[in-house]
C-alpha cells in the first residue's frame, strides 16, 4: 500500500483531530475467510477485530429486517454504519434513498434502524443529507456526523444530480453507494451501473446483442474523484475489514466523502445466496471491480489482487451471465469482459 | 417603520426576522431577488446562525430543506413556475413528513410555451400536495404572511406556501412597514419540533406504509388542514393585535354585504377589481368582491357564507384547467352546493397579460347583465385563435400552436403547409 501523504489528506477540509489509522491496517490483516465461519475474526488481537466482533457494536441495522437471504446490501450497510457509529461515538444521522435498503428495513410500523434515520425520496438522499448537515452547522452540533446512502440506481442515476451538488458544495457528508448493479427493488432493471452483457429485466439475452450493451454506464467513483473531494474509496463485502477501515478513514475527514461498495444481489443476479461473499471476492480478484482509495482526486492506495482469477470464475455462477456460457455461448463476450478486467489491472496496478 | 422597498426585499427582510436556520434555494425568475436578499444577509453575518445553501436544482433545494427541518432547523426556500413543478415530488414528501417548511412562490406561468410572467398556474398545479397555500394581495401582506406562515407551519407541523404574484408584487416598489425584530420574536417563538433526528433519541422518519394504514395517514393530513381553518384566522387576529394591521385570514369581503354580484379572486388582482367595483358602485351597480386568502385549506363554509346572499358569482382566475375550465371556480362551486345562483368563470391574466380596469368594467358589466358564457376568457385575441382553429379544421395535423401562430405572424421563417 502506498504511504499516505498527509499534505494531501483532504485540504481544504481539515482532518478531524484524534486517532489516526495506521497506514498498514488493511494490508497487514490477511484473512481470506475461505472455508471459515469466522465473521468477527476472533482469532485476531482485539484491536484488529471487526466492529461486528465487539460487544459494544451498535447494531445500527439490527436483526429482523426483511432483506433476502444472502443480501450483500444488508451486509455492507451493517458494516459501514456500525463502523461509522464507532468512529463517531454514536453521533451519526443517516439519510437513505428509496430502494431495497429502505424497503426491507422499515416496513410500517417496524424499523431496523437503531440510529436516527430519514428516508425522503429516491433521488434526493444526498441533498437531504446536505440539509441535515446544514442544520447541524447552524445549531453548532458539528460533533454529529451525517451519512447518506442508497443503491446504485438512487446514486448513479436518479440521485446523481444531488450527489454531484453535494460533492461540489463541500458538504460534510459521507455518501455510501451499495452497488448491486441494477434496480433490484423494482424487479431487476438495468441501471447506469449495470455491467456489459449482464441480463436484467430490460436487457434480456434476446436479439443480436444479448444482455446489457458495451460502452455504456458510468464510473461514479472516478466521477466523484473528478470533483476533487477529500476521499473516495471502493470496497466489497468480501473484505469487511477493508470496508470498515475505509469508513473509519472517511470519518476522520471533513467534507464530502464517497464510498462505493460492491454488494452482490443473489435474487437479481441469479446467484446462490451462499455465494455473496465469494462473488464479491472474485469480482475483485478478477480485476473487474478495482478496490482503491483516492484522496483529493488522486488514487492513494489500491488493494492488490492476491490470487488472480479469470473473469469466467466470477461470471459463471451468475444466471445473469448464463447466456455467455450456454451452447454455443459467447466466448467473444467473455473475452471482452476479460479485456475490461485486464484494463483495470493495468490502470490501477492491481497485480 | 415605513419604507419604500421592493416587494422581494420586504419579503427577504421579513423572512430574516423569522430567524431561519437554513435557507436553500435555486434561482428562477421572479423569485431571485428574495433569496439574493437573504444570501446578502447571511454573508454579512446579520442572520447568524443561518446556513445559506446553493443547490443544483429546485428538487435539491426542497430536499435540503427537508433534511434541515427534520433535524430541527427552521427552513425556508422560494421558487416559482417550472421550479415548483421540479419540486413536485418533494412537495408531497415534505407535507407527508409533517415538516414545517415555509416557501415563497413568486407565481409565474408554466410552459410550454416558456413564459416568465405572472399567473397562478404554478401554485394551482400543486394545490393538492398537502401544503397550506396563502395568497398575498399586496407586498405588505406578502411580507406579513411569512411571519404568520412560520407560526401556522410549526403549530400544525405542515409546510406553508406564501403565494405572491411574480413581478406584479415581487418587483414592485411600495411603501411597506417592515416589522422590527422584537415584535416578530414575540409573535414567533423558536421552532420546537415534535420529532427530530437526534443521536440521543434515534427515530426512523419516512418508513414505508402499506394498505393497512395509508388511508388513515392521508385522512389525518386532511384533518390537519381542517385544523388550519381554525388556526389561520386566529393567527391573523393575533397578528393584527400585535402589529396593528390586518393581513392574512381565510377570506376577505369587499363591499360584499349587499352585493348582488360578487367577484371572487386571489392575489394582487383584487386591487384592480376593487377599484373597478368602486367605480361601478358609484354608477349604482350592486357589486362586491371576495378575496380568497387561503386556497388550501379551502374555506368552504366562509365562502358559502360570504356568497349565500349574492345572485351571481364571477370567479376571476389566473389559471386554466385545460379540458375543463376553472380551478378556483370548481372549489367555489363546491362551497355553493345546493345554492342556486348564476355562476361564471373568467380566465384572465395568463402568462402575464395585464388585467386592466377597462377590461374588468366590460367583464363585470356582462356578468351583471347575465350576458357571459359560463366560461370566458378576458381579452382573448380571438382573431389569432380562430385563424389557428381554421387551420386545424382544414384537415392538417395542427402541430405546435405557438410556433404556428408565430409562423402566421411571419416571425418564424418556415415552410407553410
Amino acid at each position: 500500500m502506498a504511504q499516505r501523504d498527509d499534505s494531501r489528506s483532504g485540504a481544504p477540509y481539515p482532518p478531524v483531530t484524534g486517532k489516526r489509522r495506521t497506514a498498514s491496517a488493511t494490508q497487514r490483516v490477511k484473512l481470506y475467510q475461505v472455508g471459515t465461519h469466522v465473521a468477527g475474526n476472533r482469532l485476531l488481537e482485539p484491536e484488529e477485530r471487526t466492529v461486528q466482533a465487539r460487544m459494544d457494536r451498535s447494531n445500527s441495522l439490527t436483526s429482523g429486517h426483511r432483506a433476502c437471504q444472502g443480501c450483500g446490501e444488508a451486509l455492507g450497510a451493517r458494516y459501514a454504519l456500525d463502523a461509522a457509529m464507532r468512529a463517531t461515538g454514536g453521533k451519526l444521522i443517516a439519510a437513505n434513498a428509496t430502494g431495497c435498503l429502505e424497503v426491507f428495513s422499515t416496513p410500517f410500523p417496524e424499523s431496523s434502524w437503531q440510529l436516527p434515520w430519514i428516508h425522503s425520496l429516491f433521488g434526493n438522499a444526498p441533498a437531504v443529507a446536505s440539509g441535515v448537515a446544514a442544520a447541524l452547522r447552524a445549531k453548532g452540533r458539528e460533533d454529529v456526523r451525517v451519512v447518506g446512502q442508497g443503491g446504485d440506481g438512487g446514486t448513479v442515476d436518479i440521485g446523481f444530480g444531488c450527489l454531484s451538488g453535494m460533492f461540489e458544495r463541500g458538504d460534510d457528508v459521507l455518501y455510501v453507494c451499495y452497488d448491486n448493479e441494477a434496480y433490484m427493488n423494482t424487479g431487476v432493471q438495468r441501471s447506469g451501473a449495470t455491467p456489459p452483457a449482464a441480463r436484467t429485466a430490460n436487457t434480456k439475452p434476446i436479439g443480436e446483442h444479448p444482455g446489457n450493451a458495451f460502452g455504456q454506464g458510468k464510473d461514479v467513483p472516478r466521477i466523484a474523484m473528478a470533483h476533487g473531494i477529500p476521499y473516495v474509496a471502493t470496497a466489497t463485502v468480501a473484505e469487511l475489514h477493508d470496508l470498515e477501515a475505509k469508513v473509519e478513514r472517511a470519518m476522520e475527514l471533513r467534507g464530502p466523502r464517497y464510498l462505493h461498495v460492491f454488494v452482490p444481489c443473489p435474487l437479481g443476479w441469479g446467484a446462490d445466496s451462499a455465494d455473496t461473499v465469494k462473488l464479491a471476492r472474485t469480482v475483485k480478484e478478477s480485476g473487474l471491480f478495482p478496490v482503491f482509495e483516492a484522496e483529493a482526486g488522486e488514487v492513494t492506495a489500491v488493494s492488490k489482487i492476491r490470487r488472480q482469477v479469470p473473469v469466467e470464475e466470477y461470471l459463471r455462477p451468475q444466471r445473469r451471465y448464463a447466456h455467455l456460457f450456454g451452447d454455443p455461448g459467447h466466448p467473444e463476450i467473455v473475452e471482452r469482459l476479460q479485456a475490461m478486467a485486464d484494463a483495470n489491472i493495468e490502470r490501477y496496478g492491481l497485480l | 417603520m415605513y419604507r419604500q422597498v421592493e416587494g422581494s426585499a420586504a419579503v427577504a427582510e421579513t423572512v430574516a426576522l423569522c430567524r431561519p436556520e437554513v435557507v436553500c434555494a435555486y434561482p428562477i425568475s421572479p423569485q431571485t431577488h428574495i433569496v439574493e436578499g437573504l444570501s446578502d444577509l447571511v454573508r454579512a453575518g446579520r442572520l447568524a446562525p443561518c446556513e445559506y445553501v446553493t443547490v443544483e436544482s429546485e428538487f435539491a433545494a426542497l430536499s435540503v430543506c427537508i433534511g434541515a427541518s427534520a433535524t430541527g432547523a427552521r427552513a425556508y426556500t422560494a421558487t416559482a413556475s417550472q421550479g415548483l413543478l421540479y419540486m413536485a415530488e418533494a412537495l408531497y414528501n415534505a407535507s407527508g413528513l409533517g415538516l414545517p417548511i415555509v416557501m415563497t412562490v413568486a407565481n409565474r406561468a408554466i410552459g410550454s410555451p416558456i413564459n416568465i410572467w405572472n399567473d397562478h398556474s404554478d401554485a394551482m398545479s400543486q394545490r393538492d400536495c398537502g401544503w397550506i397555500q396563502l395568497y398575498a394581495e399586496t407586498n405588505q401582506e406578502a411580507a406579513d404572511l411569512h411571519v404568520q406562515a412560520f407560526r401556522i407551519a410549526e403549530e400544525l407541523s405542515l409546510p406553508v406556501m406564501v403565494c405572491m404574484d411574480g413581478f406584479i408584487l415581487t418587483h414592485a416598489y411600495e411603501r411597506i412597514d417592515v416589522p422590527s425584530a422584537a415584535p416578530v420574536d414575540a409573535f414567533l417563538p423558536p421552532f420546537e419540533p415534535r420529532q427530530v433526528l437526534d443521536p440521543d433519541e434515534p427515530v426512523t422518519i419516512g418508513s414505508m406504509v402499506g394498505p393497512e394504514a395509508f388511508a388513515e395517514v392521508k385522512y389525518l393530513a386532511h384533518a390537519k388542514q381542517m385544523q388550519a381553518l381554525d388556526l389561520i384566522p386566529r393567527v391573523a387576529e393575533e397578528f393584527e393585535a400585535a402589529f396593528g394591521r390586518p393581513s392574512g385570514g381565510l377570506v376577505r369581503g369587499y363591499r360584499i354585504e349587499d352585493a348582488e354580484t360578487v367577484v371572487v379572486a386571489l392575489g394582487s388582482v383584487l386591487g384592480t377589481i376593487e377599484d373597478t367595483i368602486d367605480e361601478l358602485r358609484e354608477e349604482g351597480v350592486s357589486i362586491g368582491a371576495l378575496a380568497i386568502k387561503s386556497f388550501r385549506p379551502f374555506p368552504l363554509e366562509e365562502v358559502r357564507a360570504a356568497l349565500a346572499r349574492a345572485r351571481r358569482v364571477l370567479v376571476l382566475e389566473k389559471a386554466l384547467a385545460v379540458g375543463v375550465g376553472g380551478i378556483v371556480s370548481a372549489n367555489v362551486r363546491m362551497a355553493l352546493s345546493g345554492i342556486q345562483l348564476h355562476g361564471y368563470t373568467a380566465i384572465a391574466g395568463l402568462g402575464g397579460r395585464p388585467i386592466t380596469k377597462k377590461s374588468l368594467r366590460g367583464l363585470f358589466g356582462d356578468a351583471v347583465a347575465d350576458r357571459l358564457e359560463p366560461l370566458s376568457f378576458l381579452d382573448m385575441d380571438w382573431q389569432t385563435v380562430e385563424a389557428e382553429l381554421r387551420r386545424m379544421g382544414a384537415g392538417g395535423r395542427s402541430g405546435p400552436h405557438a410556433e404556428n401562430i408565430l409562423r402566421e405572424a411571419g416571425i418564424v421563417a418556415a415552410r407553410s403547409h
